[in-house]
């Protein structure tokens, strides 16, 4: 008899639990979906972004109902099954209460599927994604197409950019403590403080660093790449609206980091190739003192690599192809 | 729980104590000042800091100057390490190994009473898990006092209290501080004290690298602040090169602080592994090990096999810095992804290093307050060790947008969501012992269930981070500094506030106060969420880690966060106050095993006698049948009978 009424109480407990959490979990997601989901970062102005965005609203839809479901539970225990509460019967020992077969390999499978498909999702929408932003070092696997096209002429001096031509625009993103600055190899090589892009246009990012690791987190975009020193890190994205972002480091770089940011603009493709072509005319003079382009930089004895923090230090450069080389005589 | 008049507080041993040591007794051992205890520690170690500076200068003068900052670093990594092994000399920890480098007979540590025992190194695994939680304490103190200066930084979205300098200085040395405590504020205190106990042991298995991991911990938290008068470190806990290489003469004292820690780390994790196999009392089976012993053991697997990874690349840093080698500095034929690798082959174990404690005393302690036993133990302790198994394999996804190999990113964020199967089976075992229990709310039980809130949240952000896609908006912003502090704080700090509540009455053999008690958790427990559950929104929003400058619409969730943490940090002073009053200023006797627990620790003599047991229990059964009819006794602890305890939910609860 006894057995026969715990029986009862025990799908009773359960049953009421799964009702509760059913109706949280939908009202949740409901209210997620048409309400944030929307306004979820990194937000659309790149088709990465979009894609991430994407990503980020999946991992929130089924992390309300985990969520909901062990706090419906731990609740649920805490109201009824407190020793406060009157009634609450005896619990009973042995070996019924040490484990449930059933309830063990049903939790295993579950969150074992949960967790296999996340994978699964994440890994597709990471190749899909073109690499999903994210920095994949100097030799990219998932790229978008012509991009290796445009990256090889990059290094040549006949590379070049128009509007409407469907080509990806190659920009070099340089860190250093405590600013990044920005190559344009498609225009001469010049080199801008100023993050301006094209909308429209497939943009591959090219990170180095001069010094210490940085990071270039164009926040809008969706596009994080480590600046490594001496390497060249590689990102994508497509850009899909008109507008600024917001330029940060997301790398500790030193005593500085907390004011290493920038805003980028996203214009129209003949807007930009109007202040491109335009920069790359009044920046000649400079762009002749640069080093070549190229996808890394050797600093010399005098850069924040090889020595510490710059304090007025008036050493001349020296004359070989390293960054800083080929400096004014003065 | 009322303390009722029937407990005995006091379970008296047999006066036939078998005496632990004998041996001839140096000058150096005496008990009184002329011997060797924390005073001499200190002078020796400050001698050997001196020499340790001349001797630098004196064999590398004019060489390795650091740029810029007056300092010789060969001249400060001698003086560090010269103060160390003075400390060590000091305190006595390398009088028995050179006795025996020397072939004579070592002598005896003597065996001191009274209150300066915990001043000196000492062999009883009882006096070094004390020493351990004042040692953790302060540790936590200092890191929270950082953690304070920090919030009140960045009430502001401009630079108001600190210049960035000084910012970054307490921002390294709280991550530091904070990670170094972590690694041992359960295995330390909780590990060193109950694990033989809980085992049936008399002793650990080596009491003398015991009391060294200890007194090496201190000198590690010595070595980190004396970063502080040469500038601090720029670059966070996480080291990176070549910020490293770069860094000033403080980065010396972060390289040999690790490789300190790491020192007693390492001894530590396999002193305790050691104990556990080889001390357990006969007939403490596999199976019938306290769930909490079996963390430990995956713990101290961990600690063994991680940090001598940590010590590698500590000492290649080191040399870096004073012989000038160049294992991270790139243009020089050197790497600065070899440290990331190194550290993070370290870091991620270490993570777990400070999740898989927590995990055990919650299990260990959730059958005590709902009055059942633990549900599926073997899925409980097959779930820590795969998690501690598992913790080698996903280093990489801290390097996910760095530029590494780009097709080994859906492999580690494959083993990254792994993970989360073995460490979700604590979810499942503690569910399932709340499942229809009787549950009495003491302050350790609240501690307990918190850590299932808070860690809930702590390991699903997890998942999000490990989502390479997702990665890309959240790496190194403020959702994952949010999603860490849930888990270590949340968890493991949780988990060691319930332990301390549920053990200090058998360590100290008194009551901690109730109603200061139920007040600090409810701050805590409110104000942890209050302070960091705005982080994952100002994360998404777009700030990054480890600034001083923000967005200036993010000021208000900022000094939400700001006030939240103030007050946070006031409920570690409720913490503390209890502690005064309920240890110093108005003590309650404990009862012998107030929360009637089944463990092992809880029917031996109280006060504990230095060898544990009277005779060496046989272990009969695990210690959870709680509510069992019938049940067979725990362990039969030989002559005098063990206390009497109710398996059952026993006298109304207050």
């Amino acid at each position: 008899m006894s057995t026969e009424n715990s029986m009862k109480k025990e799908t009773h407990h359960l049953r009421r639990m799964a009702t509760i959490w059913i109706i949280l979990s939908v009202a949740a997601d409901l209210l997620f979906m048409f309400w944030i989901a929307p306004h979820v970062p990194p937000g659309t102005m790149t088709d990465t972004a979009r894609a991430n965005q994407f990503d980020f609203n999946v991992l929130f839809l089924m992390a309300f109902p985990v969520l909901i479901g062990v706090w419906v539970y731990m609740g649920y225990a805490i109201v009824n099954w407190s020793a406060k509460r009157a009634g609450v019967p005896e619990p009973i020992g042995g070996p019924a209460a040490r484990g449930n077969l059933k309830a063990q390999v049903s939790w295993i499978v579950v969150t074992s599927v949960i967790v296999l498909f996340l994978a699964g999702f994440g890994t597709v929408a990471l190749i899909g994604g073109k690499g999903s932003g994210g920095g994949e070092g100097p030799n990219p696997v998932w790229m978008p197409a012509g991009s290796a096209k445009a990256e090889t002429a990059a290094l040549t001096s006949s590379a070049s950019w128009t509007p409407g031509s469907n080509q990806v625009l190659v920009v070099q993103v340089i860190g250093q403590q405590w600013q990044f600055t920005y190559r344009y190899p498609q225009f001469g090589g010049f080199e801008s403080p100023k993050l301006i892009i094209p909308n429209n246009t497939e943009i591959a990012f090219n990170v180095t660093s001069l010094d210490v690791i940085h990071s270039f987190w164009a926040y809008q975009l969706s596009v994080k790449a480590d600046a490594n020193p001496q390497q060249n890190d590689v990102a994508y994205a497509k850009t899909d609206q008109l507008g600024n972002f917001t330029v940060r480091c997301s790398e500790l770089c030193g005593i500085w980091h907390g004011a290493m940011f920038n805003y980028g603009k996203v214009v129209t493709p003949s807007d930009f190739q109007n202040w491109a072509t335009s920069t790359e005319a009044a920046n000649a003079a400079n762009t002749k003192n640069l080093p070549p382009f190229a996808w890394t930089y050797v600093p010399d004895a005098n850069g924040a690599a090889g020595g510490y923090y710059i304090d007025g230090n008036v050493t001349p450069y020296s004359q070989v192809e390293t960054y800083g080389a080929k400096q004014p005589t003065s | 729980m009322t303390i009722s008049a029937e407990r005995p507080t006091e379970v008296a041993a047999s006066s036939a104590t078998p005496p632990m040591q004998s041996g001839r007794v140096g000058w150096t051992q005496r008990p009184g000042w002329m011997s060797q205890h924390l005073g001499t520690a200190i002078v020796l170690g400050i001698v050997g800091y001196l020499f340790g500076h001349w001797l630098g200068n004196a064999i590398t003068g004019n060489y390795a100057y650091v740029q810029n900052s007056g300092q010789n670093s060969a001249a400060n990594f001698f003086a560090l390490l010269f103060a160390v092994v003075g400390w060590l000399l000091g305190i006595g920890a390398l009088n028995y190994p050179f006795a025996k480098l020397l072939g004579r007979e070592p002598k005896q540590e003597p065996t001191v009473e009274g209150w300066s025992k915990y001043f000196r190194y000492t062999l009883d695994h009882k006096v070094v898990g004390l020493q351990y939680v004042v040692g953790v304490l302060l540790f936590m103190f200092t890191g929270g006092l950082l953690a304070m200066a920090i919030r009140a930084e960045l009430l502001s979205p401009t630079t108001h209290l600190f210049g960035p300098g000084t910012y970054i200085e307490i921002v390294s040395e709280h991550g530091t501080i904070m990670m170094m405590m972590a690694t041992s504020i359960i295995v330390g205190p909780m590990g060193n004290y109950f694990v033989p106990l809980m085992i049936g042991s008399r002793k650990m298995a080596f009491p003398r690298i015991e009391a060294f991991s200890f007194w090496i911990f201190v000198a590690g938290y010595a070595v980190i602040f004396s970063a502080l008068p040469y500038g601090g470190f720029p670059t966070g806990w996480t080291g990176y090169a070549p910020l490293q290489t770069q860094a000033g003469p403080g980065m010396i004292s972060y390289l040999f602080g690790f490789a300190v820690i790491g020192m007693g780390m390492m001894a530590a994790g396999f002193n305790i592994a050691v104990t556990i196999i080889n001390n357990r009392a006969p007939g403490m089976t596999w199976s019938r090990v306290p769930i909490f012993v079996w963390s430990i053991l995956a713990t101290a697997a961990l600690l063994t096999l991680a940090t001598p990874t940590l010590f590698a690349a500590g000492l290649f840093g080191i040399l870096d810095k004073t012989a000038q080698t160049a294992f991270y500095v790139s243009e020089h034929g050197g790497s600065s992804y070899l440290w990331e690798n190194l550290f993070w082959f370290f870091g991620h174990p270490e993570v777990y290093i400070m999740a898989l404690p927590g995990f055990g005393i919650v299990a260990e302690i959730l059958p005590v307050f709902t009055r059942k036993p633990l549900f599926a133990y073997k899925v409980a302790a097959s779930g820590m060790i795969g998690v501690a198994l598992l913790s080698f394999f996903v280093w990489q996804h801290h390097l996910f947008q760095s530029g590494i190999n780009p097709d080994m990113r859906p492999l580690f964020m494959l083993t990254t969501e792994l993970i989360s199967i073995p460490t979700g089976f604590i979810f499942l075992v503690g569910m399932g012992t709340l499942y229809r229990a009787k549950i009495r709310f003491e302050i350790p039980m609240l501690f307990a269930m918190a850590l299932f809130f808070n860690f809930l949240i702590g390991g699903v952000t997890g998942v999000f981070l490990s989502d390479v896609p997702v990665n890309v908006t959240v790496h190194g912003g403020f959702f994952v500094l949010s999603h860490f502090h849930y888990t270590i704080m949340g968890g493991l700090l949780f988990a060691f506030m319930a332990g301390l509540y549920y053990w200090l009455p058998k360590m100290t053999g008194r009551m901690m106060n109730k109603k200061i008690g139920l007040w600090h958790f409810w701050t805590m427990f409110i104000f942890f969420n209050l302070t960091f559950f705005p982080m994952f929104i100002i994360g998404l929003l777009g700030q990054p880690r480890r600034v001083f400058t923000y967005a200036k619409n993010l000021q208000g969730l900022n000094d939400f966060s700001s006030i939240s943490a103030f007050l946070l940090g006031a409920s570690f002073l409720l913490f503390f106050a209890n502690l005064m009053y309920s240890m110093y200023i108005k003590p309650v006797k404990a009862p012998a095993n107030p929360w009637d627990s089944l463990g092992l620790e809880w029917q031996t003599a109280s006060p504990i006698p230095e060898y544990n047991f009277e005779r060496i229990p046989v272990v009969m059964s695990d210690p959870y049948h709680y509510s069992e009819v019938g049940a067979p006794p725990v362990a039969d602890l030989g002559t005098s009978a063990p206390p009497v305890v109710s398996t059952t939910s026993g006298s109304s609860p207050a």
